[in-house]
């Protein structure tokens, strides 16, 4: 259900860089820990997405894996559920190393040729 | 007319985040601290805020009520004479589901932060986006009462990661329910290793000093310390 508050988001920050280009498409990374349902998302998108820049602009998600990392004992794992304690050494000191991400990466948009004088 | 493919690589919520330290930094200049107040519709919220509001020696308390629409949970504090601000999400389209920070810094103005010392913001109940938006806030608390599953932190994890403390609430309703406590307390433990867990009743007072003691500790921090 949040990915209506997430698509209000992305489309905020496509329409800041698009600086008034019409935009085509637009690539997100998504973490897997984020919890977004990527056909939701881009349902939400194409509704949010009315009336601005972006209207009519294919999203584009690349998943990111959850990785984790002991700081304790160093061992590094992949995670499919949400569980956060080392399974190595049963530590609690464990950083996210990916899939927290939730980062606009790239926008295609129209530009008008180059009618500059030669 | 061409396309040309714009790298950007910017968080989509950094927009928010910016937001957010800016009122972090006027609540900082008027020495106020925050506590960010999350938990499911009917968790006990109100509850725990009015087990607690007006018996912090020494701290002087706002709160600030998030809510889709009305004023219920504002009316019901309304006795205990601390300063009670109701933000109402309701423009839009039916209401957002949770405070951003844009909302909060459009209740600064009315908020008495010269006469406060500690405001505490009641979240729209919610356990999905109030996690994803950052307020402004010193500390995020949630609150997980027993009558909602043992298995929440597993549903809901970005929620239950996304705060300092845990409160687990309605424990006098224990023996009426087919409830595992220390399982609820295990999964808290698999979705956030070592998080601070109280485990109390807002209705008969059980366990409320530790959250007393919690909210004294927030209220006596030096910024610094403070969670980024």
């Amino acid at each position: 259900m949040h990915e209506l508050s997430l698509s209000s988001a992305i489309v905020n920050t496509v329409v800041k860089h698009a600086r008034g280009r019409r935009v085509t498409a637009v690539e997100l990374r998504v973490g897997k820990l984020r919890q977004v349902v990527p056909d939701t998302l881009e349902f939400y998108f194409e509704f949010v997405a009315r009336d601005t820049v972006c209207e009519g602009a294919r999203l584009v998600q690349q998943v990111i894996d959850a990785r984790l990392a002991c700081r304790d004992c160093g061992h590094e794992w992949e995670i499919e559920i949400p569980a956060f304690r080392c399974p190595a050494c049963s530590g609690s000191d464990v950083e996210i190393a990916g899939g927290n991400e939730f980062e606009v990466e790239a926008i295609e948009v129209e530009e008008a040729e180059c009618i500059a004088p030669k | 007319m061409h396309r040309t493919k714009v790298r950007i690589v910017e968080d989509a919520l950094d927009a928010n985040n910016t937001i957010a330290s800016a009122n972090r930094a006027d609540f900082d200049r008027a020495g106020v601290k925050v506590v960010n107040f999350m938990s499911a519709p009917g968790a006990g919220k109100t509850s725990l805020l009015e087990r607690v509001v007006t018996d912090l020696p020494g701290v002087r308390v706002g709160v600030l009520e998030g809510d889709v629409e009305g004023s219920m949970d504002a009316d019901r504090l309304a006795h205990l004479h601390v300063p009670v601000t109701q933000l109402n999400t309701g423009a839009g389209f039916g209401g957002e589901c949770h405070l951003d920070a844009n909302m909060v810094r459009s209740a600064i103005p009315a908020l008495p932060l010269d006469e406060i010392d500690l405001l505490l913001v009641e979240n729209v109940g919610n356990l999905v986006c109030p996690a994803e938006f950052r307020i402004g806030e010193d500390a995020r608390v949630m609150i997980s009462a027993v009558t909602e599953g043992e298995d929440k932190p597993l549903k809901y994890p970005l929620m239950f990661r996304a705060c300092e403390l845990v409160i687990v609430n309605k424990i006098d309703l224990l023996p009426h329910l087919d409830f595992d406590l220390a399982k609820l307390l295990y999964n808290i433990d698999v979705v956030h290793p070592d998080v601070e867990r109280i485990v109390l009743s807002a209705r008969t007072g059980e366990g409320v000093d530790a959250w007393r003691d919690w909210l004294l500790r927030i209220a006596a921090r030096a910024p610094e310390e403070a969670v980024a």
